[in-house]
């Protein structure tokens, strides 16, 4: 028997882990449904710490994150992660695999893991994502990592997303110059510098500290980006990572950011969803060959804001 | 052949991909994964030595469609018989799982009266189990 979806809402708040399951699969199948369940629960959430982790694939972030889930476990804190892989641009399949990593949470019922493809996004966070986060906050878990796919320097979504942003990187990766480009190594607060039992550790920890001492850009308020050296599978490193998150969440509650950065991730969810709603609607046009021919003589603009109205009209 | 996704429309198959028990020989549930993939699916994969705790745990969290396990160690039976009754207990029973492996023949009756849905043998050509769980998907969701 199917459930309605107020009751799988409840019994989700209720801790009925396979109903939160289910519930976090409405969020992927469409808009108006992932609406209604925000509706329902925003007003539970806001208080869960939303930790991102992005940077280069296979620089461990997933390995990462579960060492970090075992230090948070011994406080007592529940967990959640959001882990995003890429969907096949050819077959729309996706292999997820970041779960495989953090395999010695799998039974521990204070730690819930939940794979996301970004199907279709151009690397960025989907709306699936970002409301899943919303519900893991109203479902009270207290520390809610979100896993972006490691696409490098264009992945800045994850920025308007969490309270903290770990950016990992590791031995051997580039120079002082990729160090300085624009995009990911300037959205961290705090930089990761995992597999450092690696030669080269030395020097990329140099030209990270020089392109950060310097990256004076970006409003960071008074709290400056730190850059922790760990090694995740010989869980060296860890206490001192928590030592920064921790500092950094303090410093978030105390200055009044904390609260403004989870209207900041509301406002991007926002955005996600117009996209999502009106995306559809134009694929779907699209795809059932309802877009207008071009004439020699048209007016693209016009032509485009034609359309565009049009799909105004039936939403 | 036609694209699950296509079949579908936005709902797109989730499988958990698992290897139960001891054996770590893992290269028959990877190419079974990636032929799921290329089909069009959503696969998770938790990799080997997974116990039937986790494989319970990681298809609800994952709220999957479909579960399929490879076993190569000979201890399917057991294993199975308790995976079976886990997802029983947590009422997930719904949920269609195959297994995959050297299984022995004579064991096949047996594994099916505890409620797996289909045993691949080794050389099934891949297609065939890309089918079953598109079918297997689309009947439990009916």
């Amino acid at each position: 028997m199917e459930k309605t979806l107020n009751g799988i809402i409840s019994s989700a708040l209720d801790g009925d882990r396979r109903s939160l399951g289910r519930l976090l699969s409405y969020l992927e199948e469409d808009p108006i449904k992932t609406s209604i369940i925000i509706n329902k629960l925003i007003s539970r959430s806001g208080k869960g710490h939303v930790i991102g982790i992005t940077g280069i694939p296979g620089s461990g972030k997933s390995t990462l994150i579960s060492k970090l889930i075992t230090s948070y476990r011994r406080e007592g804190y529940k967990i959640a992660v959001v882990a995003v892989d890429p969907t096949s641009p050819y077959s729309q399949g996706a292999l997820l695999g970041d779960r495989l990593r953090m395999q010695e949470h799998a039974t521990d019922p204070n730690v819930f893991i939940r794979s996301v493809s970004t199907r279709g996004l151009k690397g960025g966070l989907s709306l699936a994502a970002l409301a899943m986060i919303e519900v893991f906050d109203a479902m009270g878990y207290d520390k809610i990592f979100i896993e972006s796919v490691g696409v490098g320097q264009a992945d800045v979504d994850i920025m308007y997303t969490a309270h903290t942003l770990l950016v990992v990187t590791m031995p051997g990766v580039g120079d002082e110059i990729q160090a300085l480009k624009a995009g990911v190594m300037e959205i961290g607060d705090i930089y990761v510098l995992n597999k450092s039992d690696k030669p080269e550790a030395a020097r990329t920890y140099e030209y990270l500290d020089f392109a950060i001492e310097s990256g004076e850009l970006r409003p960071k308020g008074d709290w400056t980006p730190k850059i922790v050296k760990t090694s995740a599978i010989m869980g060296k490193g860890i206490s001192d990572l928590i030592k920064n998150i921790d500092e950094h969440y303090n410093y978030l509650v105390k200055s009044g950011l904390y609260q403004e950065k989870v209207l900041i991730r509301r406002k991007f969810m926002l955005k996600l969803l117009i996209e999502k709603i009106f995306l559809d609607k134009l694929d779907n046009m699209y795809l059932e060959n309802k877009l207008p021919d071009i004439g020699e003589s048209e007016d693209l603009y016009k032509v485009a804001r034609e359309v565009i109205r049009e799909i105004a009209n039936q939403i | 052949m036609e694209r699950t996704s296509d079949i579908l429309k936005g709902k797109r198959i989730k499988v958990l991909v698992a290897k139960l028990g001891l054996d770590g020989h893992d290269r028959g549930a990877k190419v079974v994964a990636r032929a799921l993939k290329d089909a069009g699916m959503e696969v998770i994969y938790t990799g080997i030595r997974q116990t039937p705790e986790m494989v319970v745990e990681a298809a609800m969290q994952e709220d999957v469609d479909v579960i399929g396990v490879s076993i190569l160690s000979g201890a399917h039976l057991s294993l199975m018989e308790r995976l079976m009754k886990l997802l029983k207990e947590n009422k997930m029973n719904d949920i269609p799982v195959f297994l995959g492996g050297t299984i022995p023949l004579p064991d096949i009756p047996k594994l099916k009266e505890l409620g797996i849905d289909e045993i691949f043998l080794p050389g099934t050509p891949l297609h065939t189990i890309v089918e079953y769980t598109v079918k297997a998907a689309n009947r439990r969701r009916k």
